[in-house]
C-alpha cells in the first residue's frame, strides 16, 4: 500500500516540524504549510489523503482552509488539531466535513490512529 | 416653629441605611407607628374635644335658658304684685281728700275694702307733711307717731312712692311697708302708708314648680332673705356672700351651693324696689344627661383609639415584615447573580488561559516526543535509559498539564443539559460503581437508604453522575479507612426529591464552609483544582436545583441536593 501523505497546516513551526517528523517516523508520508493560503496552494501539487488542520492561525482560519478544501477535492480526509477548540468549533468542522478533531496537546499515538483512520476511509 | 415641625416628619420618615439590619427594621416600624397613630389620633382627639365643648355648650344653654326664662316671669310676677298694691294705695291716695281720710271712720270703711277686694293689707295710715300720724286703722296704736325722723319718711318725699323691705311684724308674720305721697292741686302733701303681709310671695314662688333639690327665694340688696329658702335659712337671715353681680335681666352663674354641691345660680335683680330674686338648681341634676354623654364619649374615645394603636400595630408589623422579606429576597437574588457571574468571568479566564498553554505544551510535547523517537530508533544511543527517562518525565508532565487544562475547560464549558426521564436511585447505583472498589479496598461502610418508590424526574444524567462523583469523591478523602458514607434519597414535595451524602469524615470548620463554592478553593493541597464544588455548583443550578452544606469539623459532612422533578422553563429537553 502507498504511504498515507499528509498535509500539516498550522503556524507554530516549531510545532509543525517536530510533528511532521515524528510522522515520518513512523511511516507516513508528510508535507507542512503554515498558513492557509501556502496549504491551498501545495494542496495541488501534493495531493494528500489527509490534512492536519489548525484551526487559529493568522490570516484565513481553519474552518475556511477546511471549507475550501472540501470545495477542492472532497475525497480528502480532514483532521483538525487545534489547542483553541471548542464545542461549536467541533460542531462546526465536523458539518463541514471533518473526520476527525483533536486537542493539543496530543498523543501521538492518538494522531497516528486518527490518520491513518482517516486514509483508509473508516472515519466517514 | 413650622420648618422645624416639617424637619421633625422628615426626620421621622428618614431610615437609617447604615447600621444594623434589625434594629434598621425596628426604626421604620416605630417611625410608621407614630406617624400613623399622630395622623390617624390627632383628627380624632380634635373631633371629640370640639364634639365635647360644642354638646356641652348646647346642653347648658338647653338647661339654662328655661331657668332665665323662669326667673324673669317670676320677676315680672312680683313686679306686677308689689306695682298692684302701690297703686291701689296710690289710687286711694289720689281719689279721697286729706279731711276724709283724716277722719278713721272713713279710713276704716276704705281699709275693708281694700282687705276685701286685694287682701294682703294689714293696717292703713295717714301721715301729714311732717311725718305725724294723723289716723290710723289697723292693729297697732300708732296715731300720733312722729316719722319725721326716719329715712323711709324722706325717701316717700324724694320719690313720691315707698317700698320697704321685709320685716317681722304683727303676730311675727313677715311683712312690707308701702307708702304714697300726694300732693293736692292747692300744694298740701300728705303720706298713705300701708303695711301687706308677703304671704302672696311665697304663693308666687311655689308657683313656680320646682323639684325638691331646687330653691327659689328673693334676697334684698343687703343679701337678706325676704322670703324663706329651702337650703340656705329662714326670713330676715343672711345670704353667705358675695350676692351675684349685679343684672336687671335674668342672668345664670355656675357656684357653690350648700353642702358644697355644685349648683346653677338664676337671678335677677328688681329695679324698685331693691329686691333679687334667686332660684338655685343642682348642676348634677340638670347635667345628669351631660355626664352620661360625656362618659359615652370617653368610652367611644376610648375603645376607638385602642383599635386605631391595636390596627396600625399589627398593620406596621406586617409591612415592615413583609418589607424586610422583600429586601432578604432581593439580597439573595443579588448573591446569587454575584457568585453566578463570578463563576462565568472566572471560566472565561480559565478557558483563555487553558487555550493559550496548550500551543506552547503542544510544542514541548512534540519536541520531547521527537527526541524520545529519535532516542528510541537510534541503537547505540550513549546513555540510551538515561535520556529515555528524562524525556518520559517531561511528557508526563506535559500529561498533567493536559488534563489541567482540559479541567479548567470543562469548567469554562459547563457542557450542554440533556435532559431525560431517569431514576435517581439508579444514577446513584451507577455512580457508586466507579467507587465501589475503592470503598472494598479501603474497608468503608458504604450505607445506602434509596426510597425505593422514589419519583422518576426529567434530568441530566451524566451531569448528575458527575455531581454525585463529586461528592463521593470529597467524602472519600474526608473518611478515614473504615469510615461511614451513606447515600439517601427521599421525595421532598410535590415538586422536589432530595439526595444527601452523609460522611463522618473530618468536616469542615465555619472559615471553610464559606468558600467551598468559589473556584479555586481547595482544602486538598496539590491534589485538587478547586472546581470539583464550583462546577458542581453550577450545574445543580442549571438543573434548576439547590444545594446545602451541613458541616462539624471532627464529626463529618452531610451535602443534600434538592432536584425539581422537572426542569426549569428554558432548558432544552
Amino acid at each position: 500500500m502507498e504511504p498515507c501523505k499528509v498535509l500539516l497546516v498550522d503556524d507554530e513551526v516549531e510545532f509543525v516540524l517536530a510533528l511532521a517528523e515524528r510522522l515520518t517516523i513512523r511511516g507516513l508520508h508528510t508535507q507542512v504549510a503554515h498558513n492557509g493560503e501556502q496549504a491551498l496552494f501545495v494542496l495541488q501539487d501534493y495531493a494528500p489523503d489527509a490534512v492536519l488542520l489548525d484551526l487559529k492561525m493568522p490570516g484565513m482560519d481553519g474552518l475556511e482552509v477546511l471549507r475550501r478544501v472540501k470545495k477542492i477535492n472532497p475525497q480528502v480526509k480532514v483532521v483538525i488539531l487545534t489547542g483553541h477548540g471548542s464545542e461549536q468549533d467541533a460542531e462546526i468542522a465536523q458539518r463541514l466535513g471533518a473526520s476527525g478533531y483533536l486537542q493539543k496537546p496530543a498523543d501521538i499515538g492518538v494522531i497516528v490512529d486518527t490518520i491513518k483512520r482517516a486514509c483508509s476511509g473508516f472515519a466517514d | 416653629m413650622a420648618v422645624k415641625k416639617w424637619f421633625k416628619m422628615a426626620n421621622l420618615l428618614h431610615v437609617p441605611e447604615e447600621g444594623d439590619a434589625h434594629a434598621r427594621y425596628n426604626i421604620l416600624r416605630r417611625n410608621m407607628i407614630i406617624i400613623m397613630i399622630l395622623v390617624t389620633l390627632i383628627p380624632l382627639l380634635l373631633m371629640a374635644f370640639v364634639n365635647y365643648h360644642q354638646y356641652r355648650t348646647a346642653l347648658r344653654d338647653e338647661i339654662v335658658n328655661p331657668l332665665r326664662v323662669l326667673v324673669n316671669k317670676t320677676k315680672h310676677s312680683f313686679e306686677l304684685f308689689l306695682a298692684e298694691r302701690l297703686s291701689t294705695v296710690s289710687f286711694i291716695a289720689s281719689a279721697y281728700s286729706y279731711q276724709e281720710l283724716a277722719d278713721e271712720n272713713t279710713l276704716n270703711r276704705i281699709f275693708q275694702v281694700m282687705k276685701r277686694e286685694f287682701g294682703g293689707f294689714v293696717d292703713l295710715g295717714l301721715i301729714d307733711s311732717n311725718g305725724i300720724q294723723v289716723s290710723y286703722v289697723g292693729p297697732y296704736d300708732l296715731k300720733g307717731k312722729d316719722y319725721a325722723e326716719q329715712s323711709w319718711f324722706h325717701e316717700v318725699q324724694v320719690r313720691g312712692s315707698y317700698i320697704s323691705d321685709v320685716f317681722m311684724g304683727y303676730r311675727k308674720f313677715p311683712h312690707i311697708v308701702m307708702a304714697v305721697q300726694h300732693r293736692s292741686l292747692t300744694g298740701q302733701t300728705w303720706i298713705l302708708r300701708a303695711t301687706v303681709n308677703t304671704e302672696k310671695f311665697d304663693d308666687l314662688i311655689a308657683s313656680m314648680g320646682l323639684d325638691p333639690e331646687s330653691d327659689a327665694f328673693v334676697l334684698n340688696r343687703s343679701g337678706v332673705f325676704q322670703t324663706p329658702s329651702r337650703f340656705y335659712g329662714g326670713v330676715l337671715e343672711q345670704f353667705p356672700p358675695p350676692l351675684p353681680p349685679v343684672s336687671y335681666e335674668a342672668n345664670v352663674i355656675e357656684d357653690k351651693g350648700p353642702r358644697g354641691r355644685d349648683v346653677f345660680l338664676a337671678y335677677a335683680y328688681f329695679v324698685h324696689p331693691a329686691y333679687i330674686l334667686v332660684v338655685v338648681k343642682p348642676k348634677a341634676e340638670v347635667l345628669k344627661t351631660w355626664y352620661t354623654l360625656k362618659s359615652e364619649l370617653a368610652i367611644l374615645l376610648a375603645v376607638s383609639s385602642g383599635i386605631i394603636i391595636l390596627v396600625v400595630y399589627r398593620i406596621a408589623g406586617i409591612l415592615v415584615r413583609r418589607i424586610r422579606e422583600s429586601d432578604e429576597k432581593r439580597e439573595a437574588a443579588f448573591n446569587e447573580m454575584q457568585q453566578t457571574h463570578k463563576l462565568s468571568s472566572i471560566g472565561r479566564l480559565a478557558a483563555g488561559v487553558a487555550h493559550e498553554i496548550n500551543n506552547p505544551m503542544a510544542i514541548v510535547n512534540e519536541k520531547a516526543g521527537l527526541m524520545k523517537d529519535l532516542i528510541e530508533y537510534k541503537e547505540n544511543f550513549p546513555d540510551k535509559e538515561k535520556f529515555l527517562s528524562l524525556v518520559n518525565v517531561i511528557l508526563q508532565s506535559v500529561q498533567r498539564c493536559r488534563s489541567i487544562t482540559h479541567r479548567l475547560l470543562g469548567f469554562a464549558r459547563r457542557m450542554e443539559i440533556q435532559i431525560e426521564v431517569l431514576d435517581l436511585n439508579e444514577v446513584v447505583k451507577e455512580t457508586l460503581t466507579f467507587l465501589e472498589k475503592e470503598a472494598l479496598y479501603r474497608n468503608l461502610d458504604l450505607r445506602l437508604n434509596l426510597a425505593p418508590d422514589l419519583p422518576r424526574i426529567a434530568s441530566d444524567r451524566g451531569q448528575l453522575q458527575q455531581v454525585f462523583l463529586n461528592f463521593l469523591n470529597n467524602a472519600f478523602a474526608a473518611v478515614e479507612d473504615g469510615g461511614m458514607v451513606a447515600i439517601t434519597t427521599w421525595e421532598q414535595d410535590l415538586d422536589t426529591v432530595g439526595v444527601s451524602i452523609t460522611d463522618n469524615g473530618v468536616g469542615m470548620s465555619e472559615e471553610t464552609l464559606k468558600h467551598i463554592f468559589e473556584p479555586f478553593f481547595t482544602t486538598k493541597k496539590d491534589k485538587g483544582t478547586g472546581l470539583g464544588l464550583p462546577i458542581t455548583y453550577g450545574i445543580i443550578k442549571k438543573l434548576g436545583g439547590e444545594i446545602e452544606v451541613q458541616s462539624k469539623e471532627g464529626q463529618g459532612t452531610t451535602m443534600t441536593v434538592y432536584l425539581p422533578k422537572k426542569p426549569k422553563e428554558g432548558l432544552g429537553g
